[in-house]
């Protein structure tokens, strides 16, 4: 078998990287759900919490963690308030290239803060990269981080499970992501509903921002970039009308991304990008609810 | 006869625009010569942008590839042939041992952008809104992944040098008004106002038979051709070029050319095009200290902080652009605002 040739480790790899990519997959889910916009500017929110991170560095590494979540949760509401909101009523394609530009401001921020000090880039090296160690478990190597990534993963989509299936808000937002006019008309408040889905998107983007900065503490403008194209890729195949779909379509894209890379020598895999963005076209032709979207009417239009 | 006037308004207007700053780039240093000269380039690429996204109402992020489709096919047909035999040795034989003219390699690269389109552009047309804007992010990364990684074809990875620079004041005017006078064409054909009315509402279009699918694959057919055409003089215009000059930074600039001019109208695509051009040269003056009264020193950066923040302040306050979406018209003198309906549209 092809999988047992890789080794564990190329395995166990890819296996975190899917469930760091599933994790934002559902913060993007969640707002498209609510908002049906697509945020581009996802990544520019991990990127502000790894820069949080770096420059607090030097504090115990749970005040820094949490000066992480609250700064990217600001960053997510901030942008709700100011940029999606007054948007609301606007085409999929008007937000969509705001998005794009937030996105574009964010980094520039980043770029303009980051050369203060004449050199590119800020490293994180608190406590947080020992994560990076080694441990073994029954005679095969494993990085810490693959476990907690994994239980990281496991543990957030349980309670969006929860808060989604148990909880009158998670209802709301169900609801809201149904239909979201029908929903209003029978009480559903769209502002409580649409903060709900930013905060919890914004948790899950300071969430990825701790795991991501283990695996590569140096943080530059351009960090997360490459992650959310890689995302918004999967949960495009996977679905995106549905949250799991959308999920499981970013774990699918992070596990087989970290299995081609492990299985391909790096010239090889020059024109991976390549394969990856045809793929997506042509399940956007072909499949336009998405790969793993069974019998059910998607708001894809064809003409 | 009104409609014949405001005809020709509709296309003096922005050609009287673009001659203007293109006599003004002949009076001007050598060294503030290139803005100028690129601003007119922006017009050419903003129009050919305009041509598919402003006619179709679809969003596309992908026209920049044709512009780099262009901009690499007519590079690497100009470098002079004793110096590509030493540089681009990996070239296939037929690129390597020709090289053509400064026109001819336009028309080229015209070609080529409407032929790729033509090939990407009948499945893609079918896609409509974010999934039209997903697959056409798609096909950039696509273009760009297989331009910077086969040196069969082009410099890959590396700079592209040694291209002759002809764009000068005359090439840059006479391309610019040339994507004008062809958008304008196609907006007043048929086939342009099918289009149009299709953007309007894509049920009632049909109903009138209109074949959507068509019609968007003819705009964006003219709008790849015009892409190429247009990466050609900027390929010219810089005299060396990387794959990284016409990826997302680019495809940012120009659609917020447009957004901020306004996506529904030719005189807004151009009104933006110089605009943000205008104030993107003086910002990157002004990141290395420029002196306009007071000395300006901004730093690093601060170009595309001000550009994006103006884009979203547009989309946010003002969606239909600078322009509102309308094009150039005459001062209405001696008539009241609102005074006959029957005559508000020329």
């Amino acid at each position: 078998m092809i999988l047992a040739s890789l080794g564990f480790q190329t395995i166990s790899d890819a296996v975190a990287s899917g469930a760091i990519y599933a994790l934002m997959a559902v913060g993007i889910g969640l707002v498209f759900g609510v908002l049906r916009l697509v945020n581009f500017a996802y990544g520019q929110l991990v990127m502000a919490g790894a820069y949080t991170l770096a420059f607090t560095s030097t504090w115990p590494v749970a005040a820094s963690i949490a000066t992480c979540f609250a700064v990217v949760v600001a960053l997510s509401l901030a942008m709700e308030v100011s940029v999606f909101r007054p948007l609301r009523d606007q085409s999929p394609a008007v937000m969509l290239v705001t998005t794009f530009a937030i996105a574009f401001l964010l980094q520039a921020i980043a770029l303009i803060v980051d050369l203060r000090n004449d050199t590119l880039g800020e490293v994180v090296f608190s406590s947080i990269g020992s994560l990076n160690e080694a441990v073994t478990v029954g005679g095969v190597n494993i990085r810490k981080v693959t476990i907690v990534a994994v239980g990281v993963a496991a543990f957030s989509l349980l309670v969006i499970a929860l808060l989604l299936g148990r909880t009158t808000i998670g209802l709301h937002t169900r609801a809201a992501a149904n239909d979201f006019r029908t929903a209003r008309l029978l009480g559903v408040r769209a502002n409580r509903v649409i903060t709900f889905a930013v905060v919890v998107s914004g948790l899950l983007a300071a969430a990825v921002a701790v795991l991501l900065v283990v695996a590569n503490p140096l943080v530059t403008p351009e960090f997360a970039l490459h992650d959310t194209i890689i995302v918004l890729v999967g949960v495009v195949v996977g679905g995106i009308d549905r949250l799991w779909t959308a999920t499981l379509g970013g774990f699918a894209i992070g596990f087989a991304s970290g299995i081609i890379n492990g299985l391909l020598p790096t010239d090889q895999s020059v024109y991976l990008p390549s394969v990856l963005f045809g793929a997506v076209i042509l399940v956007l032709l072909l499949r336009p609810g998405g790969l793993f979207a069974w019998g059910r009417p998607t708001s894809v239009e064809r003409v | 006869m009104t409609r014949y006037l405001q005809a020709a308004v509709q296309l003096l207007g922005p050609v009287a625009l673009v001659v203007a700053v293109g006599l003004m780039s002949t009076t001007v240093s050598d060294a503030n010569k290139i803005y100028f000269l690129s601003a007119l380039v922006s017009v050419a690429i903003v129009v050919s942008i305009y041509v598919f996204v402003g006619n179709s109402g679809v969003l596309s992020f992908g026209q920049i590839s044709f512009v780099a489709v262009g901009a690499f096919a007519a590079g690497v047909m100009t470098v002079p042939l004793e110096s590509k035999k030493g540089v681009l040795t990996e070239l296939f034989p037929l690129l390597r041992d020709h090289t053509i003219g400064n026109v001819p390699s336009l028309l080229l690269a015209a070609a080529l952008g409407g032929v790729f389109a033509l090939i990407v552009g009948l499945p893609l047309m079918r896609l409509s809104g974010l999934a039209a804007g997903i697959a056409t992010f798609a096909l950039l990364e696509i273009t760009h992944n297989v331009l910077q990684q086969w040196t069969k074809i082009g410099p890959g990875a590396t700079t592209l040098s040694l291209v002759p620079d002809t764009t000068g004041a005359l090439q840059a005017t006479v391309g610019a008004v040339i994507a004008i006078a062809v958008a304008l064409a196609y907006q007043w054909s048929r086939l342009g106002r099918q289009l149009r009315a299709s953007r309007e509402d894509p049920a009632a279009a049909r109903a009138i038979g209109v074949h959507v699918h068509r019609q968007r694959l003819w705009a964006f057919v003219l709008s790849g051709a015009l892409a190429g055409f247009a990466g050609a003089l900027y390929v010219h215009l810089l005299g060396s070029i990387t794959t990284e000059q016409v990826y997302l930074e680019l495809t940012f600039l120009t659609l917020a050319m447009l957004v901020v001019g306004g996506l529904n109208s030719l005189w807004g695509a151009v009104v933006g095009a110089l605009v943000v051009s205008g104030l993107d040269s003086f910002l990157g003056e002004a990141e290395q200290g420029v002196d306009v009264g007071f000395n300006v020193d901004l730093p690093t950066g601060t170009r595309l902080v001000i550009l994006a923040a103006i884009m979203a302040v547009v989309l946010v306050l003002r969606p239909s652009g600078l322009t509102g979406g309308r094009e150039v018209r005459l001062p209405r003198i001696g008539r009241r605002r609102n005074a006959a309906p029957a005559q508000a549209e020329g």
